[in-house]
């Protein structure tokens, strides 16, 4: 269950607010967010995650009020539970496929890379057609063979939470429903959440739910 | 902290071309002030020993560095020759013995020193292969021409002419290399000596020709009675010196009046020495004599001063580098923003972060620090062409 109450949050010498009153978002649960740009979607998702922390309010994932917690703590919740998935890949240029799905063990001391995380890696990109690619840089990749990169590096660790900001806002159709179908096929395996901002309203027909920010009165 | 380095080492691998030219500048940098002291140290010590194991020079009166640097190092400085009448008057002061020189001209870029064995001896140099010259027309060449030349014993050198276009001047003698000499990493080993009279020869002072006593072909002579045959430009001189011909090459004039470039004096002790240079000031023999080491010292100093210039701007080079190396690090910071913020997200601390970059920079510096070392110790190679060019 994640749960976002009476939360008020505003970036330095911007005029932007955010305020949510209450969002009860259930384990398992596939949620669509939609809404007009500058509503504070990303912002929202970046709240769930503890990269921001509001200025008031709650944000409670796991029952664990995490934006409560120490830096290091909430940076350990949010390796372990959260994996993040971007519009623009976020994938590391230098890297090789195989390097930018390791990248998180590699960056974080509470994760160790193993030899079974290894074969993990394998695995996963086997899973989602991209194991022939795992010793070429970013820059060789289509954009849908780069998002399914940029999934592998979200999923490897067995997140409970996926946060996904628009990340079939670069793909053409098919890669859009090939995406979404990962996505969904790990949400449903392994009893995931799924919170996925999005503009693109055929797709929402695969959600539980959908958020609209300028319906609910969410926003600035 | 092997995880970072090994994402470090990944982002430098990944910008090749970048990390290359950062490790050379900054490499240089550091290479530069010490690199100029590791050159200016050896050749002050090199050439002080050179100076050192030459206990006087005599020579015109004129520039004594020009005297000694071509005396010492062959450089062909123009000094005024002077005659091998002032080498008959040393030897006969006997103080000591004098050692002649004719440093005038050169064979494929290298010069040609015309001196006697006793050179060999005074210098301690060991002939590696062949034999020291015996005849006029032979040579023995140090080292590096030998190695520089690709030539070795039996092969011949001709000698290059002064001008092209003095037809009535020097001829392009071809000698014969009889002896290549041991290295000793002095600027023998960059020089091909040979007799005197080989080089008088080469001057024109001697020469061979066709016997006219003997020749058939009338259109050579100009006029013949009972002691003398006149012949003209037709008349074919030897420019190769075999035992064949040999015994047809002549030197015309007094002996005692040939020239000489400058002369080594090798005093019995040190008294002798003082006594000869006494002579000297005492107009008994005119020319000058000189201490090379007292000459060498005197240009060293002005280096020194000019060495005290560079330092300083290599600090301001330095400062300038340093500065340019922090913009490059605040920009690539400003372009990296998204790939920290991204490191970030997925879970890295600050402090990790900053490892990684941190991690970049050490690799950076102490690759250029290696750069440095590598191109300090190559200096060492190249301190004889350092002084050949710069310094003499």
């Amino acid at each position: 269950m994640i749960e976002l109450s009476d939360i008020k949050f505003s970036y330095p010498n911007s005029e932007f607010h955010l305020s949510i009153d209450s969002l009860l978002i259930g384990t398992g649960e596939k949620t669509a967010v939609i809404g007009p740009s500058g509503f504070g979607k990303t912002t929202m998702l970046n709240l769930i995650a503890g990269i921001l922390i509001p200025e008031y309010g709650s944000v409670i994932i796991k029952e664990k009020e995490i934006n409560h917690l120490q830096d290091s703590e909430r940076r350990n919740f949010r390796i372990k539970e959260i994996g993040f998935v971007f519009q623009d890949f976020k994938l590391l240029e230098y890297l090789n496929v195989l390097d930018n799905i390791l990248l998180p063990f590699r960056i974080n001391k509470s994760l160790s890379l193993t030899k079974e995380i290894l074969e993990n890696a394998q695995e996963l990109a086997a899973s989602i057609n991209i194991e022939d690619k795992l010793y070429k840089h970013p820059s060789k990749l289509s954009h849908g063979e780069r998002q399914r990169v940029a999934i592998c590096r979200a999923l490897l660790n067995k997140p409970s939470l996926i946060l996904a900001d628009e990340p079939t806002g670069n793909l053409d159709p098919a890669n859009k429903a090939h995406i979404m179908d990962i996505l969904f096929d790990y949400v449903d395996n392994y009893s995931s959440t799924l919170i996925t901002v999005t503009h693109d309203y055929a797709l929402l027909s695969g959600f539980d739910e959908v958020l609209d920010f300028e319906k609910l009165n969410i926003g600035i | 902290m092997k995880q970072s380095l090994y994402i470090a080492f990944k982002y430098l691998l990944f910008h090749k071309i970048r990390t290359l030219i950062l490790v050379a500048s900054i490499g240089i940098i550091i290479f530069l002030p010490n690199g100029l002291q590791k050159l200016i140290e050896e050749s002050e010590s090199q050439m002080m020993a050179r100076a050192d194991s030459t206990p006087l020079v005599i020579g015109t009166k004129g520039s004594s560095t020009d005297l000694v640097i071509n005396s010492l190092y062959f450089r062909q400085e123009k000094i005024e020759n002077m005659t091998m009448k002032t080498n008959g008057e040393l030897k006969e002061t006997g103080l000591g013995y004098p050692i002649p020189l004719l440093s005038t001209f050169k064979a494929r870029g290298f010069s040609i020193a015309g001196t006697n064995l006793d050179y060999f001896n005074f210098r301690k140099l060991i002939i590696s292969k062949g034999r020291k010259f015996s005849f006029v027309g032979e040579c023995v060449i140090g080292s590096r021409v030998a190695e520089k030349l690709d030539i070795t014993v039996s092969d011949s050198l001709i000698s290059s002419p002064e001008n092209y276009f003095d037809f009535a001047g020097v001829y392009p003698l071809k000698m014969e290399v009889v002896g290549v000499l041991q290295e000793t990493n002095t600027p023998d080993d960059y020089t091909i000596f040979t007799d005197l009279k080989t080089n008088w020869i080469i001057m024109g002072l001697g020469h061979g020709h066709q016997d006219l006593s003997k020749t058939l072909d009338q259109s050579v002579i100009l006029n013949r009675d009972s002691s003398n045959v006149t012949a003209n430009a037709k008349l074919f001189m030897y420019n190769e010196i075999t035992k064949q011909n040999l015994e047809s090459f002549h030197f015309h004039g007094s002996p005692e009046n040939y020239p000489i470039t400058s002369i080594i004096f090798v005093p019995k002790d040190i008294k002798s020495g003082t006594i000869l240079r006494g002579k000297f000031e005492a107009r008994e023999i005119l020319n000058q004599i000189v201490v090379p080491s007292k000459v060498v010292e005197t240009l060293l100093q002005s280096i020194f001063r000019i060495k005290q210039i560079f330092n300083t701007v290599f600090v301001l080079v330095g400062f300038a580098t340093l500065l340019i190396l922090g913009l490059i690090v605040a920009l690539s910071l400003r372009l990296r923003k998204d790939e920290i913020h991204t490191m970030f997200t997925i879970g890295s601390s600050k402090a990790k972060i900053f490892e990684i970059l941190g991690l970049e920079l050490l690799i950076l510096v102490l690759s250029s620090f290696l750069f440095a070392l590598a191109l300090y110790f190559v200096t060492g190679y190249f301190v004889n062409d350092f002084i050949n060019y710069f310094i003499i």
